[in-house]
C-alpha cells in the first residue's frame, strides 16, 4: 500500500457503502445534460488521505470557478470528520464519476448538493479512525471520542493522533453511510467558521494554478478563428502565406459540426511554436466565408420582430388563473408596459482554453470547466472515440459564471492536438471571448396589470417573447409556469411566442433569474406606484399569508423545482427594510432616492435595497446597497458567503449600468472590454449583507443575490428622477434633467 | 533575435522577436505563469508588472522596448516589504474569489503603496481604475490596500 493514501477502505468493506447522491433538480435544469454516475457511491478513501505527520488531505470533487468549493466542501469534510483544520489540504479531483459522483459546478447546487453527502463522508472517516483506536487500545469503540485529529479513550487517558491510526483505520470496514450520526450544529468547529479560501497563498504569489498556467513537454499553441457570424463555414483561405509565417506548423481548416448554434464550430486553427507567433501568422490570415442565413441579422431588427410578434396571437399559453381580461375592466388603475433586455456575454477573466494530448487512441485534457462530463462527451464525439478513452484534468477556473458550462473550446482543443502530433493549448484572444459566447438570451416582455381600488394587485397578463426552435425554448431562454408573481395574483396569464433562434445561448450566472426578476420586480414596483402604496409593503401583502407555491414543472423524468415559499421571501423583505432606513427614505435629496426588489431563485431568498443618486447629466451613481438572503439554516463559510454576494451583486449592477451584446450584420459589435463593460474599482459602492438562519438545509450563494439587485437599482432611479427604466442596460440620455 | 532581460534580480536570456509583448516572453519564454492575459489592450490590468519599479501592463510592452529596466513579476514582489505587506493583506481579507486577476491587482497596489505609502480613498480608487475584477472583490481590495498602508478599516 502506497504509504501516502493511508485511509483507504478494504476491498471487501467496499460493498457495503452505498451513499445515494440526490442531484439537486435545479442543477439538472442547469447542467445541459444529465451527468452520468449520479448515484455513484461515496468511499471516504476517494476523498480523505491522512499521512503519519498528520497532514489530511480532502479532494473537492467539483471545479473551483471563485465560488469557494475548494474550500467548503473540505470544510464539509473535515467538520465530521473532526479534523484540524490547520493541517488540512485540499485537492481538485480530475473528472471520475465512478469514484466522487457528479462533479459539476453550476446552480448555485453544490451546497445543497453535497451538505448531507459530503459530511456523511467525513463521519464515515471518523467512525474508521476511531475503531483503529478502539482495536488499538482494546477497548470498546463507543468509549472513544474525537478532538480535532485525535482519537481519545478518557477513561484510560489515552490519545492517539489520527496520523498515528491512519494504517490501520485503512483496514476497518466502511461502515453504513445512513447509519452515521452528524453533528448538531452547537458541535461544528469549522462550519459557520469564516475560513480563508485554500488556493489564496498560491494566487497571491503567483502560482500555476488555471488553465492558461498548463504547459506540457513538447507543447504547440493554437489560436481558432471562427466565423464573425454564427454558423459561417469556410470557403477558402491563404494557407499557404500564413504557413509561412514564423513558427507556424499547421495552418487547419477545422469542419465544425454543422450545428450553427452548437458547441462545434467550422473555422481556421493555426498552431505555432509559441501563441505571440501563432496570434501573429493570424493577423496576417484571409479566410473567405460563407456566412450564411444570418449574415443579414441585428438587433434593431429583432426588437422589430419582437413588437410586431407582441400585436399578434401568443404561440402558446404557460400559465391562467382567473379571468383577467375581466379583471382589468374592473380594477381602479391599469398600467401597461413594455420591458426589454439585451444579450450578454459571460467575460470570464480567463480567456476560453484547453491543453489536449491524443495519441494512441487516448484523449488527455486540462481544462478549466464547470461542466467536464458533458465535456468529455462532447470531445469523445467529436473525435469518434469512446468516452472511456477521455481523461479530463479539471484547473482551477479564472472565472465562470455558467460560460465554462458550454465545453466548445474542449472540442476545439481537442480536434486541434488530434491533427498536431503533439500536445496543443487553445488559448483564445478577448473578442474570440465576446464574439463566440452562448450569450444570455435577450428578451421582450409586454405588460398590463392592474390594481383594485384597495391598492390589492387583481390582474396580470404577460407576453414574453423569446427565442426558440421550433416552439422549443433556445437555452436559457425558458420561463416557468411558476414565473412570478404566478399563484400570488387572482387573474393572471403568463403566454410566450418565439423568435426564430439565431444567436447561440446559454446560462449565464442565475440564468432566466436575471433577466426576469427585471421585468416582475420593475413592473410590480410601476404597479405599488401606480395604486399610491408603499412598494416594499405593497410585496409584502401581495405575498400573502406564510405558504408554500407549486414549483415549475421540471422536464421530464425529473421532480418539480421547489416552489416559493411566501413566509421566507417576506422575511427577508422585513430585514432589509429595518437595515436600510427605508421608512426615512422620504428624507433623500432630491435626485437620489431608494429602491427594493426581492426574488426567490436557485432555492435561495433575497430582499435588496439600493440608493442611488442621478445626475442632472443622467450619470447613475450606485450610494449604498443592503442584502438581506435566507439560505437556509447554516452559513457555512461566512467569508465565500459574503464574497458571493458581494459579487453577484457587483455582477447585477454592471449588468444594469452598462452591459450589452448587440448584433449588426450577424456579427457581435464587442469586441473587449471598452465596448463591454465591467464595473470598476471606484464603481463598487458600500455594501451591507445580512443574513436570516431558518430551520431549512442549507443553499447555494453563486447567484441568488444577483436577480434582485437590477430591479432594485432600476427602481430606486425612478424614486430618484420619476422616471422608469423599462429597457436595458440603463441609457443616461433618457435619465438627463434638460 | 536574442535580448537579455533582468527580471526578480537575475538575468535571462531571451531569443524572440522584438514585438514579442514582454507577457508572452514571461510566460510562454520562461514559464513564469503567474502574469496573467486578459484582453491583450491594456483594458483589464491583469498583466501588471513592474519595470523600474512602475506598474506597467506587460500585454503592451515589446520585448524590443524593455532595455535594461529592472522587471519586477508576482513571484517575487514579496521580496519587498511593501509587496510582502500587501501578499499578507490580501490573504488576511480573503481578496481572491476565481483569483485571476490578483497578480495584477497586487503588482498596482504595491506600486502605489511604494510611491504613496498612506493613499487616500481617492488615490486607491485612481491607481487601481485600470484593474478589473470581474469577480467583484474590490470592496475587499480597498480594505487590503488600507491594511497593507497601516490604515485599517472594516471590510466592505
Amino acid at each position: 500500500m502506497n504509504r501516502r493514501t493511508l485511509l483507504k477502505a478494504g476491498a471487501a468493506a467496499g460493498g457495503g457503502l452505498f451513499l445515494s447522491l440526490g442531484l439537486p433538480p435545479i442543477a439538472r435544469r442547469v447542467l445541459a445534460q444529465a451527468p452520468p454516475m449520479m448515484n455513484a457511491p461515496l468511499l471516504p478513501s476517494a476523498f480523505i488521505r491522512i499521512a503519519p505527520d498528520n497532514i489530511i488531505t480532502i479532494v473537492s470533487r467539483n471545479p473551483e470557478i471563485g465560488e469557494g468549493v475548494k474550500t467548503m466542501l473540505p470544510m464539509l469534510i473535515a467538520e465530521e470528520l473532526d479534523a484540524d483544520w490547520a493541517n488540512v489540504r485540499t485537492e481538485q479531483a480530475d473528472l471520475d464519476p465512478a469514484k466522487y459522483g457528479f462533479q459539476g459546478t453550476g446552480g448555485s447546487g453544490a451546497t445543497p448538493g453535497n451538505w448531507e453527502p459530503m459530511r456523511r463522508v467525513g463521519a464515515a472517516g471518523r467512525v474508521m479512525l476511531i475503531e483503529a483506536a478502539a482495536q488499538r487500545w482494546g477497548v470498546p469503540a463507543a468509549e472513544c471520542r474525537t478532538e480535532p485529529s485525535l482519537v481519545v479513550h478518557d477513561r484510560s487517558d489515552r490519545r492517539l493522533s489520527y496520523g498515528a491510526l491512519a494504517d490501520q483505520a485503512a483496514l476497518v470496514p466502511v461502515p453504513a453511510m445512513d447509519g452515521l450520526k452528524l453533528k448538531n450544529s452547537r458541535q461544528f468547529r469549522i462550519i459557520g467558521k469564516p475560513t480563508g479560501g485554500v488556493d489564496v497563498p498560491a494566487i497571491v504569489t503567483g502560482t500555476p494554478l488555471f488553465g492558461i498556467d498548463v504547459e506540457l513537454p513538447g507543447m504547440l499553441y493554437a489560436v481558432f478563428e471562427k466565423c464573425p457570424v454564427f454558423g459561417g463555414k469556410v470557403i477558402g483561405f491563404n494557407s499557404d502565406e500564413v504557413g509561412r509565417m514564423p513558427g507556424v506548423r499547421q495552418v487547419l481548416n477545422v469542419p465544425g459540426d454543422g450545428d450553427p448554434m452548437g458547441q462545434f464550430q467550422a473555422g481556421v486553427a493555426i498552431v505555432a511554436d509559441s501563441w505571440w507567433q501563432a496570434s501573429k501568422a493570424r493577423d496576417a490570415l484571409r479566410v473567405m466565408w460563407d456566412e450564411g442565413p444570418g449574415a443579414g441579422q441585428s438587433s434593431a431588427d429583432f426588437a422589430r420582430q419582437a413588437a410586431a410578434l407582441a400585436s399578434q396571437p401568443p404561440a402558446r399559453n404557460l400559465s391562467r388563473d382567473g379571468d383577467v381580461d375581466t379583471a382589468l375592466v374592473q380594477a381602479a388603475h391599469v398600467v401597461e408596459a413594455a420591458y426589454s433586455y439585451p444579450f450578454l456575454a459571460h467575460a470570464t477573466l480567463e480567456p476560453q482554453n484547453c491543453t489536449a494530448l491524443v495519441a494512441g487512441g487516448k484523449v488527455e485534457l486540462w481544462v478549466p470547466t464547470q461542466n467536464p462530463s458533458p465535456g468529455a462527451e462532447l470531445v469523445a464525439r467529436t473525435l469518434g472515440v469512446p468516452a472511456s478513452a477521455v481523461t479530463v484534468h479539471i484547473t482551477r477556473c479564472g472565472g465562470g459564471f455558467g460560460r465554462r458550462l458550454m465545453t466548445d473550446y474542449m472540442a476545439e482543443a481537442a480536434w486541434i492536438a488530434s491533427k498536431a502530433g503533439a500536445p496543443v493549448k487553445l488559448l483564445w484572444n478577448r473578442k474570440d471571448d465576446i464574439q463566440h459566447d452562448f450569450y444570455r438570451p435577450s428578451g421582450f416582455h409586454y405588460l398590463k396589470g392592474g390594481v383594485d381600488a384597495a391598492g390589492k394587485l387583481i390582474a396580470w397578463r404577460q407576453h414574453f417573447i423569446t427565442w426558440g426552435n421550433n416552439g422549443e425554448f433556445a437555452a436559457a431562454a425558458n420561463v416557468g409556469d411558476d414565473n412570478s408573481p404566478a399563484g400570488l395574483v387572482p387573474n393572471y396569464t403568463l403566454n410566450v411566442s418565439f423568435l426564430p433562434q439565431v444567436v447561440p445561448t446559454g446560462p449565464l450566472r442565475a440564468p432566466v433569474s436575471n433577466a426576469l426578476a427585471f421585468v416582475s420586480q420593475g413592473f410590480i414596483d410601476e404597479l405599488a406606484v401606480a395604486a399610491a402604496r408603499d412598494p416594499l409593503q405593497f410585496r409584502i401583502d401581495l405575498l400573502g399569508a406564510p405558504r408554500v407555491l407549486p414549483g415549475a414543472g421540471g422536464p421530464p423524468g425529473f421532480p418539480p423545482m421547489p416552489g416559493l415559499d411566501t413566509g421566507r421571501l417576506r422575511g427577508v423583505l422585513e430585514l432589509v427594510r429595518e437595515m436600510s432606513g427605508w421608512e426615512k427614505r422620504a428624507a433623500l435629496a432630491a435626485g437620489t432616492g431608494m429602491g427594493v426588489a426581492c426574488y426567490f431563485c436557485h432555492r435561495g431568498y433575497f430582499a435588496e435595497v439600493v440608493q442611488a443618486s442621478v445626475a442632472k447629466s443622467g450619470a447613475v451613481t450606485v450610494d449604498r446597497v443592503w442584502a438581506a438572503g435566507d439560505v437556509g439554516s447554516e452559513i457555512i463559510n461566512p467569508l465565500g458567503a459574503d464574497a458571493q454576494v458581494q459579487g453577484a451583486v457587483l455582477d447585477g449592477l454592471a449588468e444594469a449600468l452598462g452591459q450589452a451584446i448587440t448584433i449588426k450584420n450577424g456579427s457581435v459589435e464587442q469586441e473587449n472590454f471598452d465596448s463591454f463593460t465591467l464595473l470598476r474599482h471606484g464603481d463598487a459602492p458600500p455594501m451591507e449583507i445580512r443574513f436570516l438562519r431558518t430551520p431549512y438545509t442549507p443553499t447555494g450563494l453563486g447567484e441568488p443575490a444577483l436577480p434582485p439587485v437590477v430591479s432594485a437599482l432600476c427602481n430606486a432611479i425612478f424614486a430618484a428622477t420619476g422616471k422608469r427604466v423599462r429597457d436595458l442596460p440603463i441609457d443616461p440620455a433618457a435619465l438627463k434633467t434638460v | 533575435m536574442a535580448y537579455s532581460l533582468s527580471i526578480n534580480g537575475r538575468h535571462y536570456g531571451v531569443d524572440a522577436d522584438g514585438d514579442t509583448p514582454l507577457l508572452w516572453v514571461l510566460r510562454d519564454h520562461l514559464g513564469m505563469k503567474g502574469t496573467k492575459f486578459g484582453c491583450g489592450m491594456a483594458l483589464c490590468g491583469a498583466c501588471t508588472v513592474h519595470l523600474d519599479g512602475a506598474a506597467t501592463r506587460s500585454c503592451q510592452t515589446p520585448l524590443s522596448s524593455v532595455g535594461n529596466s529592472r522587471i519586477t513579476t508576482i513571484e517575487a514582489i514579496g521580496e519587498s516589504p511593501v509587496g510582502r505587506r500587501v501578499q499578507q493583506a490580501w490573504i488576511m481579507h480573503d481578496v481572491p474569489q476565481c483569483g485571476y486577476c490578483q497578480a495584477g491587482q497586487i503588482m498596482t497596489a504595491t506600486a502605489l503603496l511604494t510611491a504613496t505609502p498612506n493613499p487616500t480613498d481617492g488615490q486607491i480608487n485612481d491607481a487601481m481604475y485600470g484593474n478589473l475584477c470581474r469577480c467583484g472583490t474590490y470592496p475587499r481590495i480597498h480594505a487590503a490596500i488600507k491594511h497593507a498602508a497601516g490604515n485599517e478599516e472594516v471590510a466592505a
